[in-house]
């Protein structure tokens, strides 16, 4: 039992190997990488992420993957809040095949909708926009955040609201004064997830753009495509694309396992 | 307005719509009249209300189509008579 | 909780239910009017009927890909279950490394799934690839992109690469809601590490790996973006799976009918896949 570290531990070298290769890949010099086998650079340079900051193609992509993940998650989490609230506090007509619905979008395969969702947004002029993709990954993103929100909002005793209402608390003045603050590590759990979601699926963010607010991953395939196969810069896009995720869980760590435990992913 | 031709609706599939539309509205209207759904624990174990009923009923048809079509034959009627069948089955039994 | 019934939450479920309707509603009804027609393109349809349903059905392609799908679906569920609880039982229960193991094992499901295809295809290379180098340097002859048997060793190892993490988090987070006074009973009992596991870890667990079976079940049912990326489906047709046969059909060969039947029954099967997990979810919570 005194080895039982053990397990853990290779499981995240593991882990770590292709994330590893991938950053030593990006330091090398294109000359080195088609070379032959190196466990690490020994030409270190630069170039490739010099390339990609001051390219504006690339840097671009960065900016709009970032603008259409922000937007999506504010809508996301917005509208979710009160839906949250009605399905964890009240009955109504049809509330459990609702939510049944709405989950069954979670569940839905995203090339399904590929094809109509591009001629959907054309048609509503909204296509190679961040806007497409931010409403697109609404179909989703949507029902996970009414998912996890409702399980936190179950967590909080119903007294408290019954208690604000005698003192004379309007519903929208109690539920921003009194109630999101309860809920705030659920709300951070959940914006969590949108970010994470909309950050990580490619095939609809792909389809509904063409260059304007092309993805920066999406920009990356087809920079490797044209450009002949410059690995350099491909690895060293890759490297950038991991950046933004792994703040956002280095700063949500304590909270994650909370939000798993409710088992609402 | 929009332009919706590229939504390509034919009048077979507008009407299978309005019919799902208008048994969702129906069900609307029984569970007015009648409160609560009728929850009840069917042969199968399982603890059903109207809604659920109707829903078992219409994807298991939509699997009796499709495995008819797969396994026997373009002839649909014979499928559509036996999800019937199946769905009043589904309505008093499940 | 006691709810009160109140008809006028329908409100406050309005803009989700608007939102998620435009996005799932409108582009379903697309897909069931372009199921029953043919195009020529420039928006001209002509009526079928159940022709391309037919097609699909009885198509050797089709029946291909469901099986590839079908048997990657249940290898990824084999290995990643067990491994995932095994990882989560053998993690320390509190203590600084925590943390620490939790931000590394979440990563990798914080990488857009495209960069992990070639990340992936970085790292298995057969010349310039560390784990391609290293097979090959030990004698076995592998090539992810000519050999079928490497790419479907390549595609699964990626999944589990991938998504083994969120096995592990969501068994942890089951294990840490066992309260102490339990581990401490089986000590007196001096119960031996498999009857912990059996009679106390693993009803705790239940729930949570419900959800963990389903979700690696669904998400794997519908992967696309990780192993196009990676083999494009091939070498020949070997590891395109339903998603990826879709997308060719749609936007590869343009045929649209038969693009959109194949999607229908796609949706059907991740329908009854959902309702069954939601039917076996509510009856955990009634229990």
């Amino acid at each position: 039992m005194r080895l039982r570290w053990l397990v853990p531990t290779v499981y995240i070298i593991f882990l770590m190997l292709p994330i590893y290769w991938l950053i030593n890949m990006s330091f090398k010099t294109t000359n080195e990488i088609l070379g032959g086998f190196s466990l690490y650079p020994r030409n270190f340079t630069t170039a490739s992420y010099v390339e990609i900051l001051t390219n504006p193609v690339w840097y671009n992509g960065y900016l709009s993957s970032i603008s259409y993940v922000v937007i999506n998650t504010v809508i996301s989490v917005t509208v979710a809040l009160p839906a949250a609230y009605a399905f964890s506090r009240y009955r109504f007509l049809g509330d459990k095949h609702l939510f049944f619905w709405l989950l069954t979008n979670r569940m839905a395969p995203p090339a399904v909708f590929a094809l109509p969702f591009y001629q959907l947004y054309s048609a509503i002029n909204l296509f190679d926009t961040p806007w497409a993709v931010a409403l697109a990954h609404c179909l989703f993103n949507i029902p996970l955040a009414v998912w996890i929100l409702e399980g936190f909002m179950s967590g909080v005793p119903k007294e408290i609201d019954e208690t604000a209402y005698i003192d004379g608390y309007s519903w929208p003045r109690f539920f921003v004064k009194i109630f999101m603050p309860l809920i705030a590590s659920g709300i951070g759990v959940t914006a969590f997830f949108c970010f994470m979601f909309s950050w990580v699926e490619m095939l609809l963010a792909k389809s509904l753009t063409a260059v304007a607010a092309k993805p920066i991953a999406a920009v990356m395939t087809r920079t490797a495509s044209t450009s002949g196969y410059e690995l350099g810069l491909l690895a060293a896009a890759g490297v950038l694309t991991i950046i933004p995720g792994a703040l956002v869980i280095y700063f949500v760590r304590n909270y994650i396992a909370k939000g798993f435990a409710l088992g609402r992913v | 307005m929009f332009d919706l031709s590229w939504m390509a609706w034919t009048w077979q599939t507008a009407t299978f719509f309005a019919v799902i539309a208008l048994l969702l509205a129906g069900m609307t209207a029984w569970e007015f009249v009648r409160p609560g759904g009728a929850p009840r624990d069917g042969v199968l174990g399982l603890h059903t209300t109207r809604g659920d009923r109707l829903f078992i009923s219409l994807l298991g048809s939509a699997y009796i189509h499709l495995a008819w079509l797969g396994l026997i034959g373009p002839n649909l009627w014979w499928a559509l008579a036996l999800s019937i069948v199946y769905a009043v089955l589904v309505f008093r039994f499940v | 909780m006691n709810k009160t019934l109140n008809n006028r939450a329908w409100f406050m479920v309005l803009p989700v239910l608007l939102l998620v309707a435009f996005n799932a509603i409108i582009p379903l009804m697309t897909v069931v009017n372009y199921s029953v027609q043919e195009t020529f393109g420039n928006n001209l349809f002509f009526f079928e009927g159940f022709k391309w349903y037919e097609q699909v059905l009885t198509s050797s392609r089709f029946h291909a890909s469901l099986t590839r799908q079908i048997i990657f679906t249940l290898v990824i569920l084999a290995i990643e279950i067990p491994l995932g609880v095994a990882v989560a039982l053998a993690m320390p229960r509190s203590g600084p490394w925590v943390p620490v193991c939790l931000v590394l094992m979440a990563l990798p499901l914080l990488i857009p799934w495209n960069v992990v295809g070639a990340m992936w295809n970085i790292f298995a290379l057969p010349d310039i690839g560390l784990l391609g180098y290293v097979i090959n340097a030990i004698g076995i002859d592998y090539n992810f992109t000519r050999q079928p048997g490497s790419a479907w060793f390549t595609v699964v190892l990626m999944d589990v690469w991938h998504w083994t993490s969120l096995v592990v988090l969501l068994a942890y987070a089951g294990l840490r809601s066992i309260p102490d006074a339990y581990y401490q009973a089986a000590r007196i009992d001096s119960a031996s590490a498999w009857s912990v596991f059996r009679y106390i870890q693993l009803p705790k667990m239940r729930r949570v790996l419900t959800i963990a079976v389903l979700l690696r079940f669904i998400d794997s049912f519908m992967i696309y973006t990780e192993p196009f990326v990676l083999t494009g489906g091939g070498p020949g047709n070997t590891t395109t799976f339903l998603s990826i046969d879709l997308v060719k059909a749609a936007l590869g060969e343009f045929n649209l009918g038969i693009a959109a039947a194949m999607s229908v029954i796609y949706f059907l099967m991740t329908l009854l896949a959902c309702w069954c997990f939601y039917t076996l979810m509510t009856r955990g919570d009634e229990q």
